[in-house]
């Protein structure tokens, strides 16, 4: 029942979508029925494919070099209180820019390939990956500090062997946060100015009224996202089963 | 591991938030025995074991070993919980000292202390595939792969069933037999089946009362005559100084 459940909750959606747009008689440029989008699909496959593979590498290696990057500044602010307090003050400033002003920016600066929109997606995983990490490093069990400063421990393998570790689960976190919103840069930076991608395919179907083709790039992003997000929590599920708040 | 020293504690003084909790505490711990120190909680017990393992500084006083050599990298200590790394395997957790000092770990002795308290056959497991009871050997052998002539124990079998508490204390006794043990516990019983000397810590500011020698050898049985006496003594002293 738990694996069909998201199939019989997605079923139910396109049920109740399908019968709105019959019984409304909805024009369909507003709102296409799921037969159109399920055409386009199968019409526009080619297209729809390939689009698909430049959002997917946007996504995947955003989600890559953010989690790194991430990763590696949170490291620093805990080893290093003089970084900490030259650091935060920059990723909270980052943090209140809008990514939809700062889109066509990177757009103007990096070109309408790949680089802009895999900087955009860093710029929005970077934060929740950061903050989430050094909040689990800082946090480490008291007693296990203690353990560590009576085995002779300096601070570090402390940090190598004990905080490291203790803080994946809040990595782990961080990650998922950045799954979910990795896309969101991605369809942002091709809205702003691209040459491929399911957000290029969109503002194009929108300009030109294909709605049911907008609806099928919505749906494969939606499909990509998902998945992404359940292969990730699957994955961190089974590699911190040590962790009972990762489960 | 090297003979054990006695520990001389010298006119501590330790405040918590402008209180003092003791002043001119001063005590000499035996070498190679151990030694039991019971008291209400809040009273400083932990604090005193912290300072003695040198993880807080008293406000005053001093901590030395009896053969004056540095204490730092000869006191083993055991805290309240079993602090074992959830991410690691019993194996790992028993060898974590040497990782921590970035020495090669000794996996066979570590196997065999694993061995020796009751877990061979289970170095691969992780703690949360583990019983409590199973928990607290591996930390009892992971107490014993740093070989430490002093270990220091603050309540580590306080989370513990009745029956499995008794077991591992039986076990504790054993392997920590010869070394300079201080035992912190609220429980009577286990003070007085462990015990070569018993400590009561009381009062505001707290002082100590005068050490209680135990006759015979630890672990003792739990209906032994005198077991049964001392827990009774020690019941009273302690019900004297808890809050009415």
């Amino acid at each position: 029942m738990r694996v069909l459940r998201p199939f019989i909750t997605c079923a139910g959606f396109i049920a109740a979508w399908w019968a709105f747009t019959r019984l409304t008689a909805i024009p369909s440029f507003l709102l296409p029925g799921p037969p159109a989008v399920a055409a386009a699909l199968w019409d526009q496959r080619t297209l729809l494919f390939w689009n698909s593979l430049t959002t997917l590498t946007e996504i995947l290696l955003g989600l890559l070099i953010g989690t790194a990057l991430g990763a590696t500044a949170a490291l620093a602010i805990t080893a290093s209180a003089t970084l900490q307090r030259w650091l935060m003050p920059i990723l909270v400033l980052s943090q209140s820019i809008p990514v939809f002003a700062l889109a066509p920016l990177l757009v103007l600066w990096l070109g309408f390939g790949l680089p802009s929109k895999i900087t955009l997606a860093v710029v929005i995983i970077f934060f929740p990956v950061t903050a989430n990490f050094s909040d689990g490093l800082r946090r480490t069990t008291p007693g296990w500090h203690d353990l560590a400063q009576t085995m002779g421990a300096g601070p570090l393998a402390t940090l190598l062997h004990i905080r490291l570790p203790a803080a994946l689960p809040a990595l782990a976190s961080g990650l998922r946060v950045a799954t979910a919103i990795a896309p969101i840069g991605a369809i942002l930076g091709e809205w702003a100015g691209a040459s491929s991608g399911l957000g290029y395919v969109m503002i194009n179907a929108n300009a030109r009224i294909q709605t049911d083709l907008m609806f099928a790039a919505l749906a494969i992003l939606v499909t990509i996202s998902v998945t992404l997000y359940s292969v990730i929590d699957h994955s961190l599920r089974r590699l911190l089963a040590w962790a009972p708040e990762a489960a | 591991m090297s003979a054990p020293p006695g520990l001389i504690l010298s006119n501590l003084a330790l405040d918590f938030a402008g209180r003092a909790v003791f002043e001119n505490l001063s005590l000499l711990i035996p070498a190679g025995k151990c030694t039991a120190l019971l008291g209400p909680s809040g009273v400083g017990k932990t604090s005193l074991l912290r300072i003695i393992a040198g993880l807080e500084l008293p406000v005053a006083g001093s901590v030395a070993a009896t053969d004056g050599a540095p204490l730092p990298g000869r006191i083993a200590y055991m805290a309240q919980h079993d602090l074992l790394l959830p991410w690691a395997s019993a194996l790992a957790n028993v060898t974590i000292g040497a990782k921590l000092r970035r020495e090669k770990p000794d996996f066979e002795r570590a196997a065999a202390l694993l061995a020796r308290t009751g877990l061979a056959g289970r170095e691969c497991a992780l703690p949360h595939e583990l019983s409590g009871g199973m928990k607290s050997r591996v930390a009892l052998a992971r107490t014993l792969y740093e070989d430490r002539p002093i270990v220091l124990m603050d309540e580590p079998f306080s989370a513990l069933d009745a029956i499995t508490r008794a077991r591992i204390q039986e076990l504790a006794a054993e392997l920590f037999a010869g070394r300079t043990v201080l035992l912190i516990t609220h429980d009577p019983q286990e003070a007085a089946r462990l015990a070569h000397n018993l400590l009561v810590l009381a009062g505001d500011p707290a002082r100590l009362a005068a050490p209680l020698a135990m006759a015979g050898e630890p672990p003792r049985a739990t209906d032994d005559p005198i077991l049964l006496q001392t827990q009774g003594r020690l019941l009273r002293a302690l019900s004297a100084e808890a809050p009415s």
